[in-house]
């Protein structure tokens, strides 16, 4: 039974890895303004949302489950404060931080209509950081950081991400490259700020 | 009355907002949102209101509202 807790915990965390996987690439997707898997774009956008929510419920479940494991020896205080953990602290920490920018990103997202856009994009860049953060804390850490399936599936997610940021980063990304980039200009931010 | 306030600050063309309520909205030749019935709010009817609601909700960036406005009496004459 103890072991139980141990085994959940590894699965539920690759699973949460996965779904970050989709949910950043979908993001970035989302951002090109383009339909994807014949899908219409705020059909995109929703599911870049609810597989975010679902990678959260994983992420819970596999915190909560390390919480009671008698192994992992976790800490109230380990899940939200960084790199003092008992077991392998600076592989748990990378963990304990990506959890901590993960709430930050998700808190302000569900709060986007209160913060505004400004303060709302400036917090989702961090999901730049959250995910190479996670995919580090599944390698480094744990009872499966030297199993070739985990490698697999570690590398999988990179060829993802890293083939959605390379699509970013190609003049012909959006839906309308040639369209003039948005400038707001200095004597309307204000404005911006209220909105 | 419930209109919809396009802000033009804000919108980024990225079309969400034309596809979740095409009744009123249609897109221009750069994919920014285009009323249909070419006002620059257009009043959303009754029927419409959740669509409109979820293009609020949807919107990458938070270009758009729904104002309410309270049915004004006719202007009074003298």
């Amino acid at each position: 039974m103890t072991d139980a807790l141990w085994y959940f915990a590894r699965g539920s965390g690759v699973v949460a890895l996965v779904l970050l996987t989709v949910v950043v690439a979908l993001g970035i997707g989302a951002r090109s303004g383009r339909t994807a898997f014949g899908l219409p774009r705020f059909a995109v956008s929703l599911l870049h949302r609810n597989a975010a929510l679902l990678a959260v419920v994983f992420l819970v479940l596999h915190v909560v489950s390390l919480l009671f494991d008698p192994y992992a020896q976790l800490r109230l205080f380990d899940v939200v404060l960084p790199f003092v953990g008992n077991y392998r602290p600076v592989w748990q920490g990378l963990g304990t931080l990506g959890f901590d920018l993960m709430v930050a990103i998700v808190v302000t997202s569900l709060l986007r209509h209160r913060i505004g856009a400004r303060a709302w994009r400036a917090v989702h860049w961090l999901a730049y950081l959250c995910w190479p953060v996670a995919l580090l804390h599944g390698l480094g850490t744990g009872s499966d950081n030297g199993t070739a399936w985990l490698w697999t599936v570690s590398m999988i997610c990179v060829a993802v991400v890293l083939a959605a940021v390379a699509w970013r980063l190609t003049p012909n990304f959006t839906r309308f490259p040639h369209r003039a980039e948005r400038k707001v200009a200095p004597r309307l931010r204000p404005l911006e700020e209220v909105r | 009355m419930t209109r919809l306030h396009i802000d033009w600050t804000a919108c980024d063309g990225r079309g969400l907002c034309a596809e979740l309520l095409p009744e009123l909205l249609a897109e221009d030749d750069w994919g920014y949102p285009m009323a249909r019935d070419g006002s620059p709010s257009p009043t959303v009817p009754p029927a419409l209101e959740p669509n409109a609601q979820r293009a609020v909700d949807r919107c990458p960036a938070l270009a758009l509202h729904l104002t309410r406005e309270a049915e004004r009496p006719s202007a009074p004459t003298r």
